[in-house]
């Protein structure tokens, strides 16, 4: 059961990273401009070598002999645990660089108390990957000030992303049983104490970007239990589309 | 500075070590790029611990074949294993790694905090590997490699990659 809650707990934290780094994938040599479309790209990649790091830990502690690949490529919807946040689409850049931010704010809070876990793995994992994180808020933050304090439609390109994709932002705080048992044995993070660093750090960056911080109370969620919007199926056709027609293919 | 990570390599082994590069920058060997933590030799097995300069950087699956490679014709077998801590650090490539990097046309990194003002484009400091120059300006925050930025020279004009201090 142990074990059980440490695997769930880590496939939740690697499949946003994951799920995140596909969809700035489908932005590769389509950003609006080359040094855009070479940062996304760079962010996915970082996203996916950490995902790697999770998923090869995860199928270790599984013990059926997966592989990080058949954790990535051969399961079912329901089995993937990220927020419904990551896997909202790319609108337009607005929503890119919002969905970035809001998720990059809370990695970066994430990682920083994973770097207390009393599992070594996910100590490690976190050490390397803060670095990392940091640079991508750094940018995405960037593009929601520029953005937000651009231009009439700028800001109200960038005004649309943050209210469209704020109500998926308090899911990141909902614990599962998974969460709890693994923050009782210190090994996971409790994401409900970040919240309100979330929100303040947030509201902040908005209102430098001459941006309204939305008021909305009603939030959505169920990525986290598995339950996923209607974006869900189409991401993983295309990820999994040729471990699926040609099983086992490598190159 | 950081402190000093000691690596743990077993001397017969460098002239071989040497002859592997980095498939992203070939000018630097592993042993110049600081990603070798431990090579031994155990009852004829290369146990080699390699550590990646990014999580996702794909050089190292690479590396890792490489690194095979190279002892194949000595009829030895290498095991890789991947470690993450402690975490790499630009401060683990060698002085003589620098200057090939420098000659190579890549600009090294800074310090922790010039690094920062310069990848905020508050100040001017890194130096262009064509012609020296500090006038210099940032392009892109990221470049060809995740561990690069793009610069471009505003004295000769010539674009170039600048290697991100990472601590
Ligand atoms: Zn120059």
């Amino acid at each position: 059961m142990k074990q059980n809650n440490l695997y769930n707990y880590i496939i939740s934290i690697a499949d946003n990273s994951l799920i995140l780094a596909q969809r700035l994938g489908e932005l590769c040599g389509h950003g609006p401009t080359l040094e855009t479309d070479i940062a996304g790209t760079n962010i996915s990649l970082d996203l996916i070598g950490q995902t790697r790091n999770y998923y090869q830990y995860a199928a270790k502690i599984q013990g059926e002999g997966k592989t990080e690949d058949d954790l990535a490529f051969l399961r079912l919807e329901r089995e993937y645990k990220n927020v419904l946040l990551v896997e909202q689409p790319n609108d337009h850049f607005g929503f890119v660089m919002g969905r970035q931010y809001l998720f990059d704010v809370f990695h970066l809070l994430f990682m920083t108390e994973m770097l207390n876990s009393k599992d070594e793995t996910l100590a490690a994992i976190a050490k390397k990957g803060i670095k990392e994180v940091s640079y991508h808020k750094r940018f995405s933050g960037d593009w929601v000030k520029r953005l937000g304090d651009g231009t009439e439609e700028s800001n109200a390109k960038m005004q649309e992303a943050i209210d469209d994709l704020w109500v998926y932002t308090d899911e990141l705080f909902d614990l599962t049983e998974a969460d709890k048992a693994m923050i009782a044995d210190g090994i996971g993070v409790d994401t409900s104490k970040l919240k309100e660093l979330y929100y303040a750090e947030i509201s902040e960056l908005l209102k430098e970007a001459n941006l309204t911080v939305p008021e909305g109370k009603y939030f959505t969620r169920g990525g986290k239990k598995g339950i996923h919007s209607e974006h869900m199926g189409y991401i993983l056709s295309d990820l999994q589309y040729m471990q699926r027609t040609y099983p086992n293919m490598e190159w | 500075m950081a402190l000093t990570q000691t690596v743990n390599i077993d001397q017969h082994l460098i002239p071989i070590l040497e002859q592997v590069s980095d498939p992203e920058i070939p000018v630097l060997t592993v042993l110049d790029l600081g990603v070798i933590r431990e090579a031994i030799e155990v009852d004829g097995v290369i146990k080699v611990k390699l550590t990646p300069t990014y999580s996702g950087c794909p050089a190292m699956d690479v590396i890792g074949d490489d690194l095979k490679a190279a002892f194949n014709p000595l009829g030895k077998s290498v095991e890789v294993e991947l470690i993450l801590s402690p975490a790499w650090s630009t401060d683990w490539i060698s002085e003589a790694g620098l200057l090939k990097m420098e000659e190579y046309g890549i600009a090294r990194p800074l310090s922790e905090s010039a690094d920062k003002e310069v990848l905020l484009g508050n100040a001017k400091k890194v130096i262009c590997p064509q012609c020296k120059s500090t006038n210099t300006h940032l392009v892109s925050q990221f470049g060809s490699t995740a561990c690069k930025a793009l610069f471009k020279c505003d004295d000769c004009l010539e674009p170039f990659d600048y290697f991100k201090c990472l601590k």
